[in-house]
């Protein structure tokens, strides 16, 4: 099937994805901040369209406003994929992310109505990640050089990659699901911080397969490189992060230092999400199982 | 104590001539602890008792609250009054009685509410304000006090008998002691905390 490139998409899609990331910056400052009660209303904010913003009311009600934003973002994003892009499932994935948004900002009204607990707020945390990791891969969908095509290795039987791949986002995920529960204090920090070896050693191990056996390809190289970058980085924030808040422990406010750390370990979870994400979708376009390439089936498969 | 950062609302800082402090843990000049919430825990005749029918007051006022740690009877209203030119957002984080968290702008009315189930200490917070927390003490009795400025406390009119004082500090805790109260008399008990 020829897909037309559409650059006014692709760009909108771009934005999209940053606009996201911000949305989830702005939320990791509302829990940072220990603002996520101060507007005690939802959907209005203190009975307005627009409080007063003053302290804690600034991150809750902006975070609102953002989120309203990438929600608008998000239908305009759909009804152009479903009145241009030709693949069916490209479409489902717009309606997919319209039904992420909408839950979201659900769970994100119920954990305020609710008093914040614990579970609904890790659920509004994890599925941030999620439509992030959603909006990249839209993103990525609409580029030039995705509809260009690949030019696809096989398999290595000795080394594979293609289930491997799955292993970095879903450790990610179960990490970030960690993450989430420890910062709404339904389980102690050491719960994460025991899960941050073991998700960085398999995202190492399925980075450097890719770096040792199928540098060849181009995007897997790159992609590679970039999810190593990231996860390194986000080491370091979460110890960062972390020794922060034990310097701060008694403080009687949030500390910059400390909010600083943790809201970019946020965001950089983020991005560790995402880029592991589309490693494994770019391990799935451009690695060929051995199996499928040689089985007529298959072959068929491959050809719609 | 350190010094509470008002910046992230001018209108609460312009209130303060020098900077607030946080009263988490505040040391009188005799070396003795304030804000101790300390109340008789058991050993009172099994009866109910009648909450005073004036209300206590919470005050938020230059962003702080006032008083930071007070007790209320079981029942007895609690009058929550916002002094400030500010929002603020009152959190009971109760857990034995129901949680609760409303808005109260500046001139706004002032919330009467009611605990009705005993629960020793429960923080109040403003999340407009995070620096912002007070403790409530909900005694089923009237037989509670909060240490002041010298330290001391005082419980009034108690009858004759054998009880379980109990001394709690929203950051150091609790601590119990046995004291016995014999008719027309007075009795003193000491809690220490730390080292």
């Amino acid at each position: 099937m020829e897909v037309e490139f559409r650059p006014g998409l692709h760009r909108w899609s771009i934005l999209l994805a940053f606009c996201t990331l911000l949305l989830v910056v702005a939320g990791g400052l509302v829990t940072s901040r220990d603002a996520g009660l101060s507007v005690p209303d939802w959907p209005l904010s203190y009975g307005k369209l627009m409080p007063q913003m003053e302290g804690g009311i600034l991150y809750e009600h902006g975070h609102r406003m953002v989120a309203t934003t990438v929600g608008l973002m998000t239908i305009v994003s759909m009804v152009w994929l479903l009145r241009v892009d030709k693949r069916r499932w490209m479409r489902w994935l717009g309606v997919i992310a319209l039904g992420a948004v909408i839950a979201q900002g659900v769970l994100g009204g119920l954990t305020v109505i609710y008093l914040l607990p614990w579970w609904i707020s890790s659920s509004h945390a994890c599925l941030a990640q999620l439509f992030f990791s959603t909006t990249v891969a839209m993103a990525i969908f609409t580029s030039d050089w995705w509809l260009s095509g690949s030019l696809p290795l096989d398999e290595d039987n000795k080394y594979p990659i293609r289930g491997l791949s799955l292993a970095a986002p879903l450790c990610v995920l179960g990490q970030l699901a960690l993450g989430a529960a420890a910062r709404h204090k339904a389980i102690g920090s050491i719960y994460h911080i025991s899960g941050a070896p073991i998700v960085t050693a398999v995202i190492m191990w399925v980075s450097l397969r890719i770096l040792l056996h199928y540098a060849r390809n181009r995007e897997l190289r790159v992609a590679a490189l970039t999810v190593i970058s990231i996860s390194l980085a986000q080491v370091f924030l979460g110890i960062a992060a972390y020794m922060t808040r034990i310097a701060y422990a008694d403080a009687v406010q949030p500390m910059p230092l400390m909010v600083t750390f943790t809201v970019l370990h946020v965001a950089v979870g983020a991005l560790t999400m995402a880029s592991t994400v589309v490693l494994a979708i770019l391990v799935r376009r451009n690695v060929v199982s051995r199996s499928l390439a040689y089985s007529p089936a298959s072959a068929a498969a491959l050809s719609r | 104590m350190p010094e509470i950062d008002m910046s992230s609302n001018p209108q609460c800082e312009r209130q303060h001539k020098v900077p607030a402090k946080a009263e988490t843990v505040i040391v009188n000049s005799n070396g003795t602890l304030k804000n101790v919430f300390v109340w008789i825990k058991s050993g009172l005749p099994n009866e109910r008792w009648t909450p005073p029918t004036t209300a206590a007051r919470l005050d938020q006022h230059g962003c702080i609250y006032e008083p930071h740690v007070q007790g209320i009877v079981e029942g007895q209203d609690l009058d929550i009054v916002n002094s400030d030119p500010v929002n603020h957002n009152v959190h009971a984080e109760a857990e034995k009685n129901t949680a609760w968290n409303e808005s109260q702008p500046p001139r706004a009315e002032h919330k009467i509410k009611r605990f009705n189930q005993e629960e020793v200490l429960f923080p109040v917070t403003c999340s407009v304000h995070p620096w912002m927390r007070a403790y409530i003490g909900v005694s089923p009795h009237p037989f509670f006090a909060v240490t002041g400025d010298d330290g001391t406390f005082t419980l009034k009119g108690v009858p004759p008998g054998t009880y379980t004082i109990e001394a709690v500090h929203e950051k150091y805790g609790r601590k119990e002691g046995k004291l016995t109260l014999a008719p027309s008399g007075a009795a003193t008990i000491d809690f220490a905390y730390g080292s």
